[in-house]
């Protein structure tokens, strides 16, 4: 493993030297995610396995090229589990394109996402320097938190070898409801809710119709389940829905037309724009299908206190995330300099010149 | 701007030299952008101000300002970025390493008069507060909605969230609700170029690199906090605290792994040792036993179903694990006498000893044990007593030196005993600071728990906010002169400091 780390730092150290660029890939999952990048390839899943459990710490350490789905068998057979649901896309995705990717799932807004889950990471920056931050405590001030701050960078800080994750129990118990409601009715419920102690796990709504996960202590869902009313779904078809959220496999997020993702305020009323919505993460995040120009998308997001992303799909030259505002420009362009100053990873996947 | 700013190769090597700050040119620019009444400068005004919660160092600024809006914060950063000057942002100081200390040749930047709750929004709940507003004030505003600010460190009456998102603050409810990072929504902030910026944002997430854990947590040293948005939570139905009591402090330890491995995330999970029981309960009259070699709190809340599900299984947890005795909080009274004790551990120790010494390092669970044994080795070695208070479901110790800082030596020996417990936390898989902040104090222990490519990173980081290095310079990152300094100083046989003029406490 080591001589492995030890290549990819001397392929990072001439390639900076070189001038030239290192496209990283884990499963390749996400290949459509962020803007088209170039440089020689660099595949992490050389790098994997379970470096160590510990159930009872709720912390398990991995190498960037573990398969995801042989980390979320591991945790299963103790009752535990990745609680942002990462979005798995297709089989074959790794635990470092999930950490840089940054992507949660139906639970996100009930527990956190990515970078929430991170407790520490070894990587290798863009001067071959090997670095670990963080570590595998719940509590660490010991430094800048730069660990968390990789979750989402999509490889453009540098590559990810090692990462611990804090992971949670299994609920013991979960059902789904399903209300009729029009959305902002639903916009306006899923708030509400969201004051009050429940056990509220997910929530999506479309087409006139809102379904909700609860999930925790049986006690604790069974008397959800007496108060909220709604009809309750079947185990099966719960399943299916959710995961078909998690994963895009849902029939909402089929064909070419592209797929922005809306990421707003809760409590934001609904998005007028063109094109079909679904409403996740109790009104935080909007799927948008539209082929309305991406200024008007962006305007509109943005008046909201939001931002937009083109999530797949479309024209994917220009910026596919929201355009920062210039003092957090600069900023990123520094702390991007920081860790990569000669620009050698995935370079332009994120933003042009980052 | 200033002209002696580190270039790239010599970032982070040494301490920059402030000396040549003039304090009369500082004071007359401040006085053309602040009224009389924001600005201190004579000695006695400045005294309140020359240490936080770390009372052992003392050190007075050349100038306190006390901005009303955020517009003066800007412009008293551009004009310390312009003559040069650092700036030490300060909350309630409260802080416990030293971070709010005054720079000698630089200005205390105070966030006191920031103390407006600006909005409190119940339907998307969250609260928009200014960063003076203190941690209860905020859960305070929010209860007539049935909302809280989760973290609750047990200074919470006095400190500020801005020192909280500064220090990224725990408290004994973390394990379950989270830390400040865990809670806010958006921070904005002024850098040391006097740009305003707003990390984070109202919805889930932020577009570009996440930039708000790196500055929450950052002491102060990237950028200057002038309003932050929190995320309320509902407040459970119920709560309830098991109290559990051990003949063994390693069978508590191994109570805590049970409950945890069980799939249990309690709303609390607290352990004291015998001293630290004793000294409390003559101080809150709690009712602890005492002749318990560990007790440990167990807090349960949610819907009164869910807490009785909870309790009843945690029980028979502590039960199997060799609890001596365990009670149920039988109403909220007794539940808060529970608790009285364990957020009363600090002032108790204050008042079994004149001076004590909190370490914060953290360890994974299942050394706990292993932890307090080498604590009791240390005792005898240094001839010093140590009370124990953790929180231990998330493994963060605070180990309470007792000693007498007018004792010649006293303060040497209580240092050296902190340091060891430090550099065991590291060796044992953990870190020097769980929530308290590396500060001044544990500036040299950093030296170990990183080696000198991550120190560097820390620094470019730093130099990626503040290119200048004026944002309260000399915290929390060492300088590698300073460590290649510590590293010799371990090497060595004596443990005299080769530096005395450098802090160390
Ligand atoms: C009795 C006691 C109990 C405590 N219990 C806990 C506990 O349970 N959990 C815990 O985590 N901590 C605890 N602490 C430590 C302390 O209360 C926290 O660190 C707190 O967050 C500090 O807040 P403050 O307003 O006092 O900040 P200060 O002490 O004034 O400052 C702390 C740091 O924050 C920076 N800072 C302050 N305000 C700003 C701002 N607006 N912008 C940028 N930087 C800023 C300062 O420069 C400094 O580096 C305790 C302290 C005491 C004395």
């Amino acid at each position: 493993m080591n001589d492995l780390i030890e290549a990819w730092r001397e392929q990072v150290r001439s390639a900076a030297a070189a001038g030239g660029c290192i496209a990283i890939r884990g499963g390749d999952t996400k290949a459509f995610y962020g803007r088209p990048t170039a440089g020689e390839p660099l595949d992490t899943r050389g790098l994997r396995g379970i470096v160590s459990y510990e159930p009872s710490e709720l912390v398990v350490t991995l190498r960037a090229g573990t398969p995801l789905a042989e980390l979320e068998a591991l945790l299963a057979e103790r009752g535990q589990m990745l609680a942002f649901e990462p979005p798995r896309f297709a089989p074959g995705g790794t635990v470092g394109g999930c950490v840089t990717a940054g992507l949660a799932g139906p639970r996100r807004a009930a527990v956190g996402g990515v970078r929430d889950f991170v407790l520490g990471l070894r990587m290798i920056d863009g001067r071959g320097d090997l670095l670990r931050f963080g570590g595998e405590v719940m509590k660490n001030v010991a430094g800048y938190d730069v660990s968390r701050a990789m979750a989402g960078s999509l490889g453009t800080l540098g590559l990810i070898v090692e990462v611990s994750l804090k992971v949670l129990p299994r609920p013991p118990a979960e059902a789904s409801l399903r209300f009729e409601l029009d959305e902002a009715t639903a916009l306006h419920r899923l708030n509400a809710w969201g004051g009050q102690p429940l056990p509220i796990s997910a929530s999506v709504w479309r087409d006139g119709a809102l379904t909700l996960r609860l999930a925790g202590a049986v006690a604790a869902v069974d008397a959800a389940l007496r108060g909220l009313g709604g009809e309750r779904l079947a185990a099966a078809e719960a399943d299916a829905l959710w995961a078909g959220l998690r994963d895009h496999t849902d029939a909402f997020f089929a064909g070419d037309k592209p797929l922005w993702r809306l990421s707003v305020p809760p409590d934001a009323l609904a998005v007028a724009l063109p094109g079909a919505q679904l409403v996740e993460w109790g009104g935080a995040q909007r799927w948008l299908r539209s082929t309305a120009p991406a200024a008007d998308i962006r305007a509109r997001t943005a008046a909201l206190g939001g931002h937009a992303t083109l999530f797949r799909h479309g024209e994917r030259s220009g910026d596919v995330f929201h355009p920062l505002p210039a003092p957090i420009r600069a900023l990123q362009h520094n702390l991007k300099r920081a860790f990569d100053p000669a620009g050698v990873f995935n370079p332009g996947r994120l933003y042009e010149g980052l | 701007m200033s002209g002696n700013a580190p270039d790239a190769s010599s970032l982070g090597q040494a301490e920059r030299d402030f000396s040549q700050v003039d304090k009369h040119r500082l004071v007359t620019a401040l006085a053309r952008v602040l009224p009389p009444t924001c600005l201190l400068h004579d000695l006695e005004d400045l005294r309140p101000y020359e240490c936080d919660g770390m009372a052992a160092l003392r050190q007075l600024p050349l100038v306190v300002a006390l901005p009303e809006t955020e517009a003066q914060v800007v412009d008293i950063l551009k004009i310390c970025a312009e003559q040069a000057v650092p700036v030490v942002a300060r909350g309630a100081g409260t802080g416990l390493s030293g971070g709010a200390q005054p720079h000698r040749f630089g200005l205390v930047l105070s966030l006191a008069r920031f103390k407006k709750i600006l909005q409190i929004d119940a339907h998307a709940r969250r609260a928009v507060v200014q960063p003076g507003v203190r941690n209860l004030a905020i859960s305070e505003a929010a209860a007539p909605h049935g909302l809280y600010y989760a973290p609750d460190p047990s200074s919470q009456i006095a400190c500020t969230i801005g020192g909280n998102v500064a220090e990224n603050s725990g408290g004994v409810h973390c394990l379950k609700y989270g830390l400040t990072l865990h809670n806010l929504l958006k921070v904005r902030g002024v850098t040391m170029a006097g740009e305003v910026v707003e990390f984070g944002s109202l919805a889930l997430d932020a577009p570009g690199y996440d930039l708000l854990p790196l500055v929450t947590g950052s002491e102060g040293m990237l950028a200057v906090v002038t309003e932050v948005t929190v995320r309320l939570t509902p407040k459970p139905q119920l709560a309830q605290c098991v109290l559990a009591a051990f003949d063994d402090v390693v069978k508590a330890g191994d109570a805590v792994a049970a409950i945890i491995a069980a799939g249990i995330i309690p709303a609390g999970l607290e352990m004291m040792d015998q001293p630290a029981t004793a000294a409390v309960e003559e101080f809150v009259h709690a009712g602890y036993p005492l002749d318990a070699q560990a007790i440990l709190l167990c807090e349960a809340d949610g819907t009164p179903e869910e807490v009785a599900e909870e309790i009843a299984r945690v029980r028979a947890l502590l039960e199997a694990s060799g609890a001596t005795e365990v009670r149920v909080s039988r109403d909220e009274a007794e539940r808060m006498r529970f608790w009285a004790g364990r957020k009363a551990a600090f002032p108790a120790a204050g008042r079994i000893s004149p001076d004590y010494y909190c370490m914060d390092g953290t360890i994974p669970r299942k050394r706990l044990g292993e932890m307090l044994q080498a604590i009791q080795a240390m005792e005898r070695k240094y001839a010093m007593r140590c009370i124990n208070v953790f929180h231990a479901g998330d493994g963060n110790l605070h180990p309470l030196i007792l000693f007498d800082a007018n004792k010649p030596g006293d303060q040497h020996t209580a240092e050296a005993f902190g340091a060891e417990i430090l550099e065991l936390s590291v060796a044992l898989g953990g870190t020097i600071t769980g929530e308290h902040g590396v500060g001044i104090e544990k500036i040299n222990q950093m030296c170990g728990q990183f080696a000198t490519p991550e120190i560097l990173a820390f620094h470019r980081v730093k130099a990626a906010f503040d290119p200048a290095g004026l944002l309260n310079p000399g915290k929390a990152i060492p300088t590698l002169n300073r460590c290649a300094e510590y590293g010799r100083e371990r090497m060595g046989s004596t443990r005299q400091p080769a530096h005395p003029e450098l802090p160390r406490f």
